[in-house]
């Protein structure tokens, strides 16, 4: 139970903000910013190894406008997805109020979701996500670990089954190839935050 | 602006001495008309600063002389005294950059929250919706434009005419506009319909944008959303057609064909008082 599949890394928005842009405030706006800093990210990343899960905070973000989400969450999100040859996850921290609707715009308009903490020690599904796939998320998120045999117990139904595949697919919880457990993102931050 | 579109090619005075009322709409509009007309002249166009000072001093207050510097020939106005506290949410800015864009969204957070609150009793969040609203319509000039343009934004009473105080941000941009934007991907698919209405439609309406990435043209989109949320009302003028989306308060047709021609693109933005529930 104590294993750590993957050791993740933190990346504060804020602070690689501050390298890329002269300004007074911390404020993710305009495309190129946005572009600059998910590259920045994406740099930190390609030491991180063919399979790596990222808390990416944005507590010290004073403002992200869309573009900016679109650029540092999805296009991120769907990079990585559609990257065949390695696993990312990523867990999104400090998404409060004022960001959430830019996050969840963008999330939609590419039929994503991802894992965010909304309110410290507060997550949340968002984005675009079935019924079922919300369901078996929370409860993946109410054990933090599940075991190889508890796994039927918590998808019983086609439906779930189905759900908790999608989920592990998408990225919104982690399935360990070796023990076969499956591990709630926020729980393997927990130790960052 | 119409006057100028039809006198191009004569050396231009704007006399503005009897101007008794300028709102951010017509301050930057007259930087837009000022830049049409140099453009089809020999150096700048003569500008006669408002004779009163009332109206002299509220162009300060908003930084239209500086702005106008760029523009107009003028004599440099008698330096007034600050008139104390101001309802001026953004001085008129020059856009032409990200970088700019940058200065504009970190020169209203000191000021905007306040001013939000106190006039229009928004919470204090709202100056995140309403920075990323300027955002998202001044990146509309750097990427859409290609030429510089202008933002402000100021708060005043509207008593007579809505009996509540308002938010007035206009953005206008002396570029290609709507049209222009838009032409190489989408003009084909429109044939014979093709125009300012319809490019203005596509871009407002359906989120068209000449960029194929999936992730673009939600910029406006979001703006209509949040715009509407506050019972607000935005327009859009480019070419000869105007297209907005009206609350119930305001009488303007949300769709206006024939206009005299505008090059580039005028966004306004009025932002009103929330009525106490």
């Amino acid at each position: 139970m104590s294993e750590r599949p993957i050791d993740p890394i933190s990346i504060d928005v804020g602070e690689v903000l501050q390298r890329n842009v002269t300004s007074l405030y911390a404020t993710l706006v305009t495309r190129p910013t946005g572009r600059a800093v998910r590259m920045a990210i994406e740099t930190q990343l390609r030491g991180a190894g063919t399979l790596s899960l990222s808390l990416i905070d944005f507590s010290e973000v004073v403002i992200i406008d869309f573009s900016c989400a679109d650029e540092v969450v999805a296009k991120l999100l769907q990079q990585f997805l559609d990257d065949e040859a390695r696993d990312a996850f990523f867990v999104f921290r400090g998404v409060h109020e004022p960001h959430r609707d830019q996050i969840e715009v963008v999330l939609a308009r590419q039929g994503l979701a991802a894992v965010v903490e909304s309110r410290p020690g507060d997550f949340e599904l968002v984005g675009v996500r079935t019924e079922a796939e919300a369901r078996v998320w929370g409860r993946v998120e109410e054990c933090g670990t599940v075991e190889p045999e508890d796994v039927a117990h918590l998808a019983k139904e086609d439906e779930d089954r189905e759900a908790l595949n999608s989920l592990s697919l998408r990225g919104l919880v982690f399935r360990s190839p070796k023990s076969g457990r499956v591990h709630a993102l926020s729980r393997l931050v927990s130790h960052l935050l | 602006m119409d006057a100028v579109v039809e006198e191009s090619g004569e050396r231009m005075l704007f006399d503005a001495r009897h101007l008794r009322w300028a709102d951010p709409n017509g301050m930057v509009a007259l930087l837009v008309a000022g830049t049409v007309a140099g453009r089809a002249q020999e150096g700048l166009p003569r500008l006669q600063l408002p004779d009163s000072a009332d109206v002299s001093g509220y162009l300060s207050r908003m930084g239209f002389h500086e702005a106008a510097r760029e523009v107009f020939e003028f004599d440099a106005p008698q330096r007034r005294a600050s008139g104390g506290l101001s309802d001026v949410l953004l001085e008129i800015t020059s856009v032409a950059a990200n970088a700019d864009v940058h200065a504009v969204i970190d020169r209203v957070q000191d000021q905007a929250g306040a001013i939000l609150a106190s006039k229009l009793g928004y919470p204090a969040t709202a100056v995140v919706q309403f920075s990323v609203i300027l955002s998202e319509v001044c990146q509309n000039i750097v990427e859409h434009a290609e030429a510089p343009g202008w933002v402000a934004a100021q708060a005043y009473n509207w008593a007579r005419r809505l009996g509540r105080f308002v938010v007035v941000i206009s953005v206008m941009d002396v570029g290609r506009g709507f049209r222009g934007s838009l032409m190489d991907e989408h003009s084909a698919r429109y044939g014979d319909r093709w125009g300012d209405t319809t490019a203005l439609e596509a871009a407002f309406l359906h989120g068209l944008t000449r960029f194929p990435d999936s992730g673009r043209g939600q910029g406006i989109q979001q703006i209509r959303r949040q715009v509407r949320r506050w019972d607000g009302a935005i327009t859009i003028r480019s070419g000869t057609a105007r297209i907005g989306q009206v609350p119930e308060w305001d009488d303007t047709p949300p769709l206006v064909d024939g206009l005299a021609p505008l090059p580039g693109a005028q966004i306004s933005i009025i932002l009103p008082a929330r009525v106490p529930e």
